[in-house]
């Protein structure tokens, strides 16, 4: 739970390290008051003094030596004074960081516990500013609440003090402005708050502005308002701007007050304390003593007044951050607790009482609903959209809190039940599940993992331990929790297998269920293998390749692939791949950068090849300018068939004038690699233009063959061969195997050699392993490498995973197409076991396997149908019947 | 030079001849050469529309599948258009279409095609033509078919 205000926040949570660092502000001020002493006597005894030699504690000193001393105990004692300070701000800063850390874990405990309506009326974008950016100066200030204030207003009495003991008139005059400043200044500070908590809210606006236009960045291309989209910007900024504007001119102001003020006290110094010397009443050095005081005075004073800009920017942040974080509705803290022992299976009928959740606004969803299955039961939920199924199922899965009345499994009330039994022992798959960055296989395990279960083992002394044991310390201190990202998290059990092997089956069945086991693998031909770390796949794949190769001879294949052979040149790839002959790793050798590689230029050169690069590239150059260079920019044709982008039309088109006024031969050096640059992406089988690729095969082959001999040993790392004996490990699997190019012109090739392919890999028993391999394909952020299609079926993969005793299905499946939709239907009521199933059915989804069907309206169930009634002949009947 | 010898086919075909030249010679440099030995299917009755095709050489029987019987109901020659029906309709292929010899093609992907006849009104008129020809046959034929009918059963129309 947050506390109500800063202060509370920072006493429940660091008083001890505030007393601390209180008891070492109080231990570090006779420091100071010595280094304030220190130059008077320096100067009035030692410099001044008479009497000597002098005596102390038993030592007999004469007047340098006694200088000596005296300047050495300064010097000793400002770097006490230094490093005292050093080691506060180091512990206060460390603080800091922790109380900083803290507060966002609270920040974000606390979103988790927020009711999923709220979600609608809070923006992602406020949130993520929130628990970044705003909570930092509110962090920050947590190490300097107590101790800034005691350190900085010590000094400055201790300096004060000072000044009075030299002379109460100079200690008069020096604080003679304090009140008018104390006056002032807190009276404008109020008003740069007012604004800055205005500040915050609006920028607040604009993020939420940002988010909106970036999530509907399609309809506004679709629309045209984009117009009105800046517009509703600039209105934002402009109110910002003025804002900001405002705090600038009353903090400016505010410093104008404080360094004006500050100027004038010397004034009163130099009139009053030059007066005082003067006529003797105070001594010369203790004049320069006072000057040096005040000196160290503006500084303190500066540090307070600053400190107290920054409590109030925090407090009013931290007001503003405890307010947005304490939605209603909030779910009890205590329910997400990490449970003692394996939850309960559930068991017992479902019964709901006068179930009811209602809106914002009191429309009611679901409104007075009562019905009684019994959990191992398969039960549909109909009706028109909207009308309350929906809800209703996010009620069963305990997503949402009854508004009124109350849902039982057996003994269990579900509005109570911790969500260690609801989150693994109901599955809810909706229709705009999330996935989350990493692979496949991380996002369909993602509902097995609950708890850290097993901690990894750390050697005994060793330094991973050490840092391990640092790190939950660290966690401690700051509230954290300290489980482990490196545990072992998968709870096996809950998928019903014994260790990753079973996993790894099981999910492949899963998979099957959900129809995406064919993407999967397809994602894993796709996919790359070390073969340093998967020598054996490596191997088996290369096996794939050989039998593929023996394949391709039988009349069926006979002209589909040009395969990959390092004696002969292969028209069905481009030039760039035929010297190359090889995949590029990096940037070195990257297509759009070959010409200017300045070892491939050289090879070139060396086979006499230069010249024909040369035309070719001019030709190349002529018919793309001759062809696009009207296009309009952003043209499909142009995008999909251009050798050369857009932006370098213009640049292309002077180069090519160029040589038709001087010739080839004329043209400046970077206009010659531009020209080369080109023909590197021909291809002979497909451009047809009659250049270089297919006029210069042996030249070209010749090329291949002293690109590889003389590859300086620095680029060795830069390309990947094509080997017929190794693995390709910069290739995709798929390319491994087939080791060659498709043939262009030939309709079929693709669609028979993806199935020789396949049946090769089956042949194989390889299937597993590409599986496998497609798992770990990574799914981008939101899923965005996914398919709408596949993302969803991998949703619905990871509720089925977990054996849940009820599978709750929201419309899952209505992204897909009608067939597939049936066939998961099917799947998952067959697949289901003991477990219950409950379907809001879609349109196309039959009712047929159910033996419950609910039918609602305006949030009531209109129809009960116990369709068991009419399937099944009661018990009694049916034994007679087997008997017969 | 094969770009060259492309750009005069599709030069001497009715749909593109007065197609300016630039945009005749970007279509030829989008356009596909392909190869089908006799009896390979360009496409299957009910594949997604993908182009259209020119003849270069050769011919191409038009197969549909009536009550599980391939029936042909058409054969197609020189520089001949096909296929473009389907992409303009955006619906499944109606007929089969089989390589009755060995086979040379040009295809011309749906999109690029559906971009040639929405940017030209030559070309859109052009394929409007062909396409109300095609319907004209049709109904001669349909007219033709009746009157037999007729001929055979009066009794049914009385």
């Amino acid at each position: 739970m947050m506390e109500p205000s800063l202060y509370r926040f920072i006493l429940k949570y660091s008083w001890r390290d505030q007393v601390y660092l209180l008891v070492l502000t109080v231990i570090s001020l006779p420091l100071l008051y010595g280094a304030l002493d220190l130059p008077k006597v320096i100067i009035n005894d030692a410099i001044g003094g008479q009497n000597f030699p002098k005596d102390v504690y038993g030592f007999s000193f004469d007047q340098v030596q006694y200088l000596m001393l005296l300047c050495f105990a300064f010097l000793g004692l400002t770097f006490l004074r230094f490093g005292f300070r050093y080691y506060v701000n180091v512990y206060k800063g460390q603080l800091a960081e922790r109380m900083l850390r803290r507060m966002r874990y609270q920040l974000f405990s606390r979103v988790l516990l927020f009711p999923l309506a709220h979600f609608r009326s809070v923006s992602q974008g406020e949130l993520i500013a929130m628990m970044t950016s705003e909570v930092e100066p509110v962090g920050g200030f947590t190490g300097d609440s107590v101790a800034l204030p005691a350190f900085e207003g010590g000094t400055l009495l201790t300096i004060l003090a000072f000044m009075f003991v030299q002379d109460w008139k100079m200690g008069l005059a020096a604080i003679a402005l304090f009140p008018v400043q104390m006056y002032l200044i807190p009276k404008l500070q109020r008003q740069v708050n007012a604004l800055a908590k205005e500040r915050v809210r609006t920028v607040r606006k604009l993020s939420e502005r940002i988010g909106e236009s970036v999530a509907g960045v399609e309809d506004i291309h679709a629309n045209d308002t984009a117009e009105l989209e800046r517009a509703h910007f600039s209105y934002w900024t402009g109110i910002i701007y003025r804002i900001r504007f405002k705090i600038y001119r009353k903090k400016f102001f505010i410093k104008f007050l404080n360094n004006f003020f500050g100027q004038l006290t010397p004034f009163f110094f130099f009139s009053i304390g030059g007066y005082l010397v003067i006529q003797g009443d105070l001594t010369f050095g203790a004049l320069v003593a006072v000057l040096a005081a005040f000196k160290d005075l503006s500084s303190p004073w500066k540090e307070l007044l600053s400190w107290y800009e920054q409590k109030e920017d925090a407090r009013v942040k931290y007001d503003q951050l405890v307010e947005q974080f304490r939605p209603g509705g909030m779910f009890d803290e205590a329910l997400l607790e990490p449970p003692q022992g394996p939850p309960p299976r559930l068991a017992g009928p479902v019964v709901a009482t006068n179930l009811t959740l209602a809106e914002e606004g009191g429309i009611r969803v679901v409104d007075a609903v009562n019905f009684s299955f019994d959990i191992g039961d398969r039960v549909a939920l109909a009706g028109r959209e909207g009308s309350g199924q929906s809800g209703l199922a996010k009620l069963l899965a305990r997503l949402v809190l009854p508004t009124a009345g109350s849902l039982r499994i057996g003994e269990l009330d579900l509005a109570r039940a911790p969500e260690a039994v609801t989150g693994r022992r109901i599955a809810y798959i909706g229709h705009g599940g999330t996935l989350f960055q990493g692979s496949i296989r991380d996002n369909l395990i993602y509902g097995l993992q609950h708890q850290a279960l097993e901690e990894p083992r750390y050697e005994s002394d060793s330094d991973a331990l050490e840092e391990r044991r640092r790190v939950v310390r660290e966690a401690m201190e700051s509230g954290n929790t300290a489980s482990d990202l490196a545990a072992q998290w998968i709870d096996y059990e809950a998928a019903g297998v014994d260790g990753p092997a079973g996993l790894d089956d099981r999910l492949v069945t899963i998979l099957r269920r959900v129809e995406l086991e064919g993407d999967v693998f397809g994602l894993g031909l796709q996919g790359l293998i070390d073969p340093q770390r998967q020598p054996d796949l490596a191997d088996s794949i290369l096996e794939a390749r050989a039998v593929l190769s023996r394949r391709l001879a039988e009349p069926e294949y006979t002209g589909l692939v040009e395969r990959f052979d390092p004696d002969r040149y292969n028209r069905n790839m481009t030039i760039a791949e035929n010297v190359l002959f090889g995949t590029p790793i990096g940037r070195e050798f990257d297509l759009e950068h070959l010409a200017d590689n300045p070892y491939m230029v050289a090879v070139l050169e060396r086979v006499g090849l230069t010249e024909d690069f040369l035309t070719s590239g001019l030709e190349v150059a002529r018919v793309m300018l001759e062809l696009f260079g009207d296009a309009e920019p952003g043209d499909e044709m142009f995008e999909r068939f251009s050798f050369i982008a857009a932006d370098a039309l213009p640049t292309f088109q002077a180069v090519v004038r160029r040589a038709d006024v001087g010739g080839l031969a004329a043209l400046a050096e970077d206009d010659r690699t531009l020209l080369m640059s080109l023909p590197f992406k021909l291809i002979a089988a497909r451009h047809r233009l009659g250049l270089v690729g297919e006029r210069a095969e042996e030249r070209l082959l010749e090329a291949r063959r002293q690109f590889a001999a003389g590859l300086p040993a620095d680029l060795t790392g830069a390309v990947a061969f094509f080997e017929p004996e190794r693995y390709n490990p910069a290739a995709s699997v798929q390319d491994n195997i087939l080791f060659g190019r498709l043939v262009y012109g030939r309709q079929q090739s693709k669609r028979l050699i993806g199935g020789l392919i396949d049946e090769v890999i089956d042949g194989l028993g390889l299937r597993p392993a590409i599986i496998g391999l497609g798992l770990e394909h990574p799914v981008g952020l939101a899923g965005s490498r996914l398919s709408a299609v596949q993302r969803q079926k991998v949703v619905i993969a990871r509720g089925l995973l977990k054996r849940a005793d009820l599978i709750v299905v929201d419309r899952a499946t209505a992204p897909l197409d009608p067939a597939t939709q049936a066939a998961i239907l099917v799947n998952v009521l067959g697949d289901a076991g003991p477990s219950g199933v409950v379907w809001v059915l879609g349109e196309a989804d039959d009712e047929g396997g159910f033996d419950h069907l609910y039918v609602m309206e305006h949030g009531r169930i209109v129809v009960h149908h116990d369709r068991r009634a009419d399937r099944e002949p009661p018990p009694r009947q049916r034994e007679a019947q087997a008997g017969s | 030079v094969r770009y060259a010898d492309t750009i005069t086919i599709l030069r001497g075909i009715p749909l593109f001849c007065r197609l300016d030249p630039t945009k005749l010679k970007r279509l030829a440099f989008a356009c596909t050469d392909l190869t089908f030995a006799a009896g390979e299917n360009l496409f299957l009755e009910g594949d997604p529309p993908d182009g259209a095709y020119i003849i270069e050489d050769g011919e191409v029987d038009v197969i549909v599948a009536r009550e599980g019987r391939e029936v042909r109901v058409g054969r197609l020659g020189h520089f001949e258009l096909f296929g473009e029906m389907a992409i303009i309709l955006n619906q499944k292929r109606t007929a089969s279409i089989r390589a009755a010899t060995p086979l040379k093609v040009l295809k011309i992907d749906a999109d690029v095609f559906l971009r040639l006849v929405t940017e030209t009104p030559d070309v859109a008129l052009a394929v409007m033509r062909s396409l109300s020809e095609k319907i004209t046959r049709l109904t001669e034929r349909y007219e033709q078919l009746e009157v037999r009918v007729a001929e055979v059963s009066p009794m049914t129309r009385s």
